[in-house]
């Protein structure tokens, strides 16, 4: 199921192949959980399709040979706690070999429980605490903008995390400078770490906020390759705009104890829950 | 005057003019842009604090202004490093680093980003603005970051030299822009050398460690110490982190005992990082000089400074009082 492609310009995967590769993200990011007895279950499912669509489907402009080449594309994943879907979908492409995600929070591993661009080729930046992704993303895009390159940047947060406040200084910031090469992906999954965002603090109206905020929005359906595919081909939805894409998601999707249970917003499978998960994914536990 | 001049006259700072060293910051800075198009620069809506007008005038393709937005500020920067620039993030010390702590912890230090910070108008320059304009606890808040090298440089000549090496150096920098008037204190031909204190005046019986606006200060202090038949060697620790072990231990071995001086909380920076090396390797009488344990009374920032005894007077009496223990 791993592939592993140089150069930029990759073929584009059909939408059943993107699948397949979004649930071998899903089941690669549950085995490496349950083996180190940690990690975020909810969130890695949520946005496997996202990242498989954005890796796999030829939406962004990276080279696994060159991790640094000056013009990639820069994906920041800021909901750094995914690390196990994030570290699945850059193995699978190619950043370093699939074996190493069973090092995954081991001593000594490169595989820390959130990202390490010092670390881990393909990592932009080091995120964890939440609302640091955006802010950073926004400085990358002007960095763009003042090399005049073409290269662009996409930042996935959670929905939760949209309660830090410096995301909305950046989204100011990001409005004001019209930085149209800069996307934002929120997984909306509707679950953070205690409670549904709704009963927590709420975020809607989401998509009335972000457009209030000077960006051009569009909402889409987060298990949808086919989907997720078109609206990322077509970037940016408005010229002279930033772009926010709200992708409406299921926490926990592809396993269905989890699915929408706020309790596995980090909760780690057992061993049957595992082998259960396999099945529903329609895949082998690899390791 | 060159820096041997100084040093072998003994005759402390090197003008009886004073300045503000955010000139000599903003004439490097759009020197450095002018050079290298890699050069921005970020700012918090202070644009005239940070000196920064005709930066933006001049470079308006490479200025950006975020708003009253701190936490994104560095970040933004990080972003910038990431796409090939070298930011130079421009606020008031107080909020850069307060208001955006864990994004210079994680989006720098941690990151190694190549970002560098300028933390305007830091210590107490703001003086009766009060204790929420003072940046006091910086010095302990940055040094104990790993990979953020911290300099404050001591004159408008060492602020120059230090934005200069600023850009060819890698990864994040904390760089502490005083506000309040000093005297030059170094020479024309003075190269700041990372990492190094520099030694401004030899001396036997005792060590004043300064930094920043205190470095003309402790060699004001050596001058009357000289007068009463005292030795007193002085070094600009301009560089915080990383702490010069060597010329520190040296001073340790050979003067009595040291005295250390900062515009910052006595607690936790250079006194604090000088304490550190000093405790665990060879112990001498030390005194600290710093704000106290307590958010200063209201008053300027040339008020405040002599109230708290960050003067040369200060300096002196701590020095004596040391030798006297001593005896």
């Amino acid at each position: 199921m791993t592939k592993s492609l140089n150069g930029v310009g990759m073929d584009q995967d059909s939408p059943g192949k993107l699948k397949q590769e979004a649930n071998w993200i899903r089941l690669s990011a549950m085995t490496m959980t349950h083996n180190a007895q940690l990690g975020h279950t909810g969130g890695d499912l949520s946005s496997a399709d996202i990242l498989a669509v954005l890796y796999f489907g030829g939406v962004l402009r990276v080279d696994p040979s060159q991790p640094n080449w000056p013009q990639r594309d820069r994906f920041v994943l800021s909901k750094g706690h995914c690390s196990g879907a994030f570290y699945s979908a850059l193995a699978a492409r190619g950043f370093f070999p699939p074996a190493q995600l069973k090092t995954h929070m081991e001593p000594l591993s490169m595989l820390n429980g959130h990202p390490d661009r010092n670390k881990l080729p393909g990592v932009e930046a080091n995120t964890g605490p939440l609302g640091h992704g955006l802010p950073i993303a926004v400085g990358a895009a002007l960095a763009a903008r003042m090399r005049k390159e073409s290269w662009r940047v996409f930042v996935l947060t959670g929905d939760g995390e949209l309660q830090e406040g410096s995301n909305w200084e950046a989204a100011m910031t990001a409005q004001h400078y019209g930085l149209d090469n800069l996307t934002v992906i929120v997984d909306r999954n509707r679950i953070q770490q205690g409670d549904f965002t709704e009963n927590t603090i709420r975020m809607e109206p989401l998509a009335a906020r972000w457009s209030a905020f000077g960006f051009a929005v569009d909402e889409v359906d987060g298990h949808d390759p086919a989907g997720l595919l078109d609206r990322f081909s077509h970037l940016p939805i408005q010229p002279g705009k930033p772009s926010c894409i709200i992708a409406n998601t299921v926490k926990g999707k592809g396993f269905s104890l989890a699915e929408n249970q706020p309790a596995w917003h980090h909760g780690v499978p057992d061993h049957e829950q595992l082998a259960a998960a396999a099945v529903e994914l329609g895949m082998e536990v690899g390791w | 005057m060159s820096a041997t001049e100084v040093l072998q006259s003994g005759a402390g700072c090197t003008s009886q003019q004073l300045f503000d060293c955010r000139d000599a910051y903003i004439r490097a800075l759009e020197e450095m842009a002018a050079d290298d198009p890699r050069v921005c620069a970020v700012a918090n809506d202070s644009v005239s604090s940070a000196k920064l007008k005709g930066f933006r005038a001049k470079f308006p393709d490479r200025f950006v202004n975020v708003g009253i937005a701190e936490q994104n500020m560095v970040g933004v920067g990080a972003g910038l490093a990431n796409g090939g620039m070298i930011p130079y993030v421009c606020g008031a010390a107080c909020f850069l680093t307060a208001r955006a702590m864990e994004q210079v912890k994680v989006d720098l230090a941690y990151s190694k980003s190549n970002v560098k910070l300028c933390g305007m108008s830091p210590g107490m320059a703001y003086g009766q603005l009060g204790s929420t304009h003072h940046s006091i606890e910086d010095l302990a808040w940055t040094r104990v970051l790993p990979n953020l090298a911290v300099v404050v440089p001591a004159d408008p000549i060492e602020t120059a030299a230090a934005m200069r090496y600023s850009k060819v150096h890698e990864g994040p920098m904390y760089l502490r822009i005083s506000r309040m008037p000093v005297p030059r204190v170094h020479g024309d031909d003075y190269e700041f050398k990372f990492g190094k204190a520099v030694l401004l005046r030899q001396g036997s019986d005792v060590t004043l460690m300064a930094t920043g606006v205190l470095v003309s200060r402790a060699l004001q202090a050596a001058s009357a110490l000289a007068a009463r038949g005292i030795s007193a060697r002085v070094l600009n620790v301009s560089t915080i982190k990383p702490l010069d072990e060597e010329a520190i231990l040296d001073a340790a071995r050979t003067t009595r005992a040291i005295v250390t001086a900062e515009e910052a909380f006595a607690r936790g920076g250079l006194g604090g990082a000088v304490a550190e090396l000093l405790v665990q390797n060879h112990p001498v009488p030390m005194r600290i000089l710093g704000v106290p344990d307590s958010f200063p009374p209201t008053g300027s920032a040339e008020f405040l400074m002599e109230h708290l005894g960050l003067s040369a007077a200060g300096i002196e009496n701590a020095a004596l009082d040391l030798l006297k223990d001593k005896r």
